[in-house]
């Protein structure tokens, strides 16, 4: 827990830092993530004059830039009602982070599931945790190992898309992959 | 921990003047049929000049049961504030069956001296008769204390206008956790975060809370001691903390925890500690409530495909099916007595509803039309069910009586009302 606060440290200091600097870097980042309640990722700015933490070597060992292409920079796969099974639409995706973590043995996931408002707020949370479940054995089939994946359930409390009808909800049965350091 | 006290006295001063500019609940009272006893309540002598009217109030609370009906003063000649000015004929002419009058009084030091009557105008005889003196603070508090006096005396049973609920209001992207009075007055915020803040439920002595916090971006559980605002962390276990809810002793709380698989059911001391776990299944099993004798846990499984209601022994064993009727049924909360769990059901129009099943007949009755209903909670004396409405887009509160008579909706301009506790009677300091 110590650690997830020194992180969420980092961000918030860096996030309140830059406003005098370049404003767009953080813009182009939140629109990459298509959410608006994520807190924007903080990536090591193309300016080079801030000290330290993030900065990589060239041979980016992270895969942070590989992250932001293709479809590895899709992280969200959606669920039916009541239902927590990965289906065929994300193969392709849920495939792609696998080849990933397997390439990059340092980098970690944390699988948020996510449920929408219909249903009670006890059971979604469960729901949640069930679909990120589904998506941590879709991952370690594939060849992840167990304890490079966190998963975490928000329930229906971190919806995606505030409205109330389908489509909505649609956007809300999900489980988003967040790696380590975003 | 230091953290948190540096937190809580932050907060404290950042809502001070929150609490001040919020509008408090406002409640709507629907009623269907039945039988109301006729009362009437004589504006008290002084009451114009004291800081709070104290009879509207009262009026309100026994209205808002839907069980008493307010008796038109128009056209009465004399409105008696003491005894010797009562003609008894003049309130028996109008159907009249109980009349309550008083006066409040400023002493020297500041305080007021509240006098209140309750006559039964049938018999012409005083029925119960109190003073009180309290600082203009605490008129409002001290009309609840009569309002429960009244509603004893006249249905010989426990009236819950001296109580408070808990609940979480949403103000744009902050959670708030807020006790308010019974009648949504007064509200105060313990808690504020940035984080989503869950499932409050109150300790059997009133003195606590306690919630589920996502303030380390990752559910723990943790109680609140509402006097000195002290919080501790009863449960942080890997992966999630969720669903408590207190033994009927107050020394343990059932909780769901996914440390071990999906979510199961475990208890953990209220002082936090080990974790028993309760339920072995490959399934969801969530929302634990304790029976009122401490000796079954009710719980949600959806063990059988979807979320039905369950009961085990509270130590553990072989868990029984309780509901068959519908595909969906969740959020378990125990009667006082024992007798009735308040319920979430889903309709064949997928409708969410509240509902109360009887354990000793299996017996079921729906209370609500839905379409979102959620977290029902009773009040201490059985007779209302307070849950979430989150139906419409907008989270308010509704309020059912256990017969479906008398509903209320109870909202805020502040923000979204959600995950209401009732709180038992010692909750009303």
């Amino acid at each position: 827990m110590k650690k997830i606060l020194l992180v969420l440290g980092v961000v918030v200091v860096l996030a309140g830092c830059p406003s005098k600097g370049p404003v767009q870097d953080v813009k182009i980042d939140e629109k990459s993530q298509g959410g608006t309640t994520t807190p924007p990722t903080v990536t090591p700015p193309v300016t080079g004059t801030t000290g330290g933490s993030g900065v990589v070597g060239n041979k980016d060992e992270s895969g942070a830039a590989a992250l932001k292409t293709g479809v590895l920079k899709e992280r969200s796969i959606y669920f039916d009602y009541d239902k927590d099974s990965v289906k065929s639409d994300f193969t392709a995706l849920v495939q792609a982070h696998a080849k990933f973590l397997v390439e990059h043995k340092t980098r970690k996931v944390r699988l948020e599931g996510n449920a929408d408002e219909r249903g009670s707020r006890e059971y979604n949370m469960a729901l949640g945790q069930r679909r990120a479940n589904a998506v941590k054995q879709a991952l370690n089939v594939l060849g992840v190992a167990n304890d490079r994946m966190e998963t975490v359930s928000f329930g229906e409390d971190k919806p995606k898309a505030t409205g109330h009808d389908e489509a909505a909800w649609a956007q809300n049965r999900r489980v988003d992959i967040v790696y380590d350091g975003e | 921990m230091k953290s948190h006290f540096a937190k809580w006295f932050y907060l404290g001063a950042c809502l001070l003047m929150a609490t001040v500019a919020q509008a408090q609940l406002v409640i709507d009272v629907t009623l269907s049929g039945g039988r109301q006893i006729p009362v009437a309540i004589v504006p008290f002598a002084g009451e114009v000049d004291a800081p709070q009217n104290i009879t509207p109030v009262i009026g309100a609370d026994l209205t808002g049961t839907g069980l008493f009906k307010l008796s038109p003063l128009a056209g009465i000649a004399i409105l008696p504030t003491e005894p010797s000015a009562i003609n008894f004929a003049d309130w028996s002419a109008r159907a009249v069956e109980a009349l309550v009058i008083g006066t409040i009084a400023p002493m020297p030091d500041g305080r007021f001296e509240v006098r209140f009557r309750l006559f039964d105008v049938g018999k012409q005889s005083q029925v119960s008769s109190f003073v009180y003196t309290v600082g203009a603070t605490q008129l409002r508090a001290t009309a609840h204390k009569i309002a429960d006096e009244i509603y004893e005396k006249l249905l010989n049973e426990h009236g819950i206008f001296s109580t408070k609920v808990a609940y979480v209001l949403k103000r744009g992207p902050r959670y708030e956790l807020q006790v308010a009075d019974a009648d949504g007055f007064n509200p105060q915020t313990v808690l504020s975060s940035l984080e989503p803040i869950g499932g409050p439920k109150w300790s059997p002595d009133g003195s606590k809370l306690v919630y589920v916090s996502y303030e380390s971006r990752k559910s723990t559980v943790i109680v609140q001691d509402l006097a000195t605002g002290q919080r501790k962390v009863v449960s942080n276990f890997p992966g999630d903390n969720y669903a408590p809810s207190w033994s009927p002793d107050g020394k343990r709380i059932a909780l769901a925890l996914s440390k071990d698989s999906i979510a199961q059911i475990y208890t953990v001391p209220s002082t936090g500690g080990e974790a028993t776990r309760i339920t072995e299944s490959k399934a969801i099993d969530v929302s634990p409530a304790f029976t009122p004798d401490g000796q079954s846990i009710i719980f949600v499984s959806d063990r059988s495909g979807g979320p039905q209601l369950y009961r085990i022994p509270a130590a553990g064993g072989t868990p029984q099916r309780l509901t068959f009727e519908g595909s969906y049924n969740l959020s378990p909360r125990m009667s006082p007595d024992g007798k009735l769990v308040a319920y979430v059901t889903r309709d064949d129009k997928q409708r969410l509803r509240i509902a109360t099943y009887e354990l000793a007949t299996g017996q079921f009755n729906i209370l609500t039309d839905g379409p979102l209903d959620d977290s029902p909670s009773f009040a201490p004396n059985g007779r209302t069910i307070l849950y979430e409405a989150k139906g419409g887009g907008r989270g308010v509160l509704g309020s059912v009586s256990v017969d479906g008579r008398v509903k209320q909706r109870l909202s805020s301009q502040a923000g979204d009302v959600r995950e209401p506790a009732w709180g038992p009677y010692g909750s009303s300091r």
